[in-house]
């Protein structure tokens, strides 16, 4: 009987590991004594980072899509077909057609989704960057865009914890081309009393905000939107009046996750050094739908999905496993469309950002097209 | 502890998205009644912690010193 290994979710974190892990039992895997099967619930892999940059028209939308098929090693099976029961206590995994996969070893990649609909008027009143459909809408907003205020909200949680800043900057850099600075006011806002999470980039984006007219306010957690009258109420009681509001909606973990009883909302409790489920030992979670209190990004899942493939391929050859994720997380940051700067941190380095250079941004630019290499295991 | 906690959150060492944000989460996510404890190594989260609670009218219901890390309890009441 063979090693069966499951992961369930195509994205970043899904795919490296499944490449990894065919990489590290290629003999077990042609030799029939270890089978990998990857359930999805697309037939496309997006490079969502690239969202961004659709926004500005820097990147067109099928430069950031592949088919998974694709960047997945020859030997991993795949199957577009979305999980809608995990059961834990028989080991298996079920799908929308009504397949069953029984397991081994499983691994849940199925990622964070964002819920707009869970702050009322949101919805109706946001534009957002965090999909494609929402993108491509908000490049078109732009563009009609005469002037006024744009407010910029982010919901809690969510991923890619730089992108709100990121998004403020180049906001700034695309009004400045259009020679358009005059008519608009970039009006930021944060949910905890800083600019970022990190001190050390809130404390650095201070003084950018100033030199660039940015205004801002903090501990501001949407509470409603009132989207005829262009309005956005905080928690903490106060409005704010946009033109264009563009939002970082707050997110959710898969709906199968909840449902499968494995964890509130679709966070799931996980061991931040072994990445296992926490209380069971053949139940591997990586990425964002983690419930550890580290960024929701795909360096995350990158690093993460190391461990989990090593852990995995040395308990099946060696019968044991004692890698660990150290917590290490690293993010690029656009500070305009020419420069850039970057963190990295793990759960006992705090992060420091160096002064933004052209090089950086290269560098994130080059890596915008190396992700395919990342996904598949290479880079 | 004087008071029975419902969930706690060790976001010790997180540097991001970091324990505020964590109570923050947390609290959005609980049903009135709920009582959530963050633990953090960075002191700051009792003060910034503190600040929001009372900003959004929520209970704070104690702050202390565990000794190399902090914790922060607070109440859902609303
Ligand atoms: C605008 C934007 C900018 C970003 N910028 C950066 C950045 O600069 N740097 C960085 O590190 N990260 C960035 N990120 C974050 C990064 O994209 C995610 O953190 C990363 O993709 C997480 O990987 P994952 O595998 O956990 O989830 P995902 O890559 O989202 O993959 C989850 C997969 O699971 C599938 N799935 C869900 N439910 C099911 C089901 N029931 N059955 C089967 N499959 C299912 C989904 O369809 C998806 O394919 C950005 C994200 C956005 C939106």
């Amino acid at each position: 009987m063979p090693k069966r290994i499951v992961i369930i979710g195509g994205g970043a974190g899904g795919t490296i590991t499944a490449n990894l892990l065919a990489r590290n039992l290629y003999r077990q895997l042609v030799s029939g004594h270890v089978v990998i099967n990857m359930i999805t619930d697309k037939a496309e892999h997006v490079y969502q980072p690239g969202f961004l940059y659709v926004v500005f028209d820097k990147v067109r939308p099928d430069e950031i899509v592949r088919k998974q098929k694709e960047i997945l090693d020859q030997n991993i099976n795949l199957f577009v077909d979305p999980a809608v029961k995990i059961d834990k206590e028989n080991k298996i995994v079920r799908t929308q057609s009504g397949k069953e996969f029984p397991y081994d070893f499983l691994v849940i990649a199925t990622g964070s989704r964002i819920v707009p609909e869970d702050i009322p008027g949101l919805k109706e009143g946001g534009h957002w960057f965090y999909d494609m459909e929402g993108a491509k809408k908000l490049r078109q907003a732009l563009k009609d865009f005469s002037g006024g205020r744009i407010a910029i909200t982010v919901g809690v949680p969510h991923k890619c914890p730089v992108a709100p800043l990121e998004m403020t900057f180049m906001l700034y850099e695309y009004f400045k081309q259009k020679e358009m600075l005059d008519k608009v006011e970039l009006f930021y806002t944060y949910p905890i009393n800083r600019l970022h999470s990190l001190e050390p980039v809130a404390n650095w984006a201070v003084p950018e905000f100033e030199k660039k007219g940015i205004k801002s306010e903090t501990f501001f957690n949407m509470e409603e939107i009132d989207a005829e009258k262009k309005v956005v109420r905080s928690m903490e009681g106060s409005e704010l009046n946009y033109d264009l509001l563009i939002t970082v909606p707050p997110h959710k973990g898969a709906p199968v996750i909840a449902d499968s009883g494995f964890g509130k909302d679709g966070w799931i409790p996980t061991n931040k050094k072994t990445l296992h489920n926490e209380g069971s030992d053949d139940v591997y979670v990586v990425g964002d739908t983690t419930n550890l209190p580290i960024s929701k990004a795909g360096s995350t899942a990158h690093f993460e999905s190391h461990i989990v493939a090593e852990r995995i391929s040395s308990e099946i050859t060696e019968g044991f496993s004692e890698t660990e994720y150290d917590g290490k997380v690293i993010c690029f940051v656009e500070t305009s469309f020419d420069e850039a700067t970057y963190i990295w941190f793990n759960y006992k380095t705090p992060p420091t950002p160096v002064p933004p250079s052209k090089m950086i941004h290269w560098m994130k630019l080059g890596y915008n097209r190396l992700y395919w290499l990342s996904a598949k295991g290479i880079l | 502890m004087s008071v029975a906690v419902d969930n706690t959150i060790d976001a010790r060492g997180s540097a991001c998205p970091g324990p505020t944000m964590e109570l923050i989460k947390a609290m959005k996510s609980s049903s009135v009644g709920t009582v959530v404890e963050v633990l953090s190594s960075d002191k700051m989260t009792t003060i910034d912690g503190a600040a929001w609670l009372k900003k959004v009218g929520q209970e704070l219901v104690e702050t202390s010193d565990k000794g190399g890390y902090w914790s922060i309890i607070a109440k859902k009441i609303k």
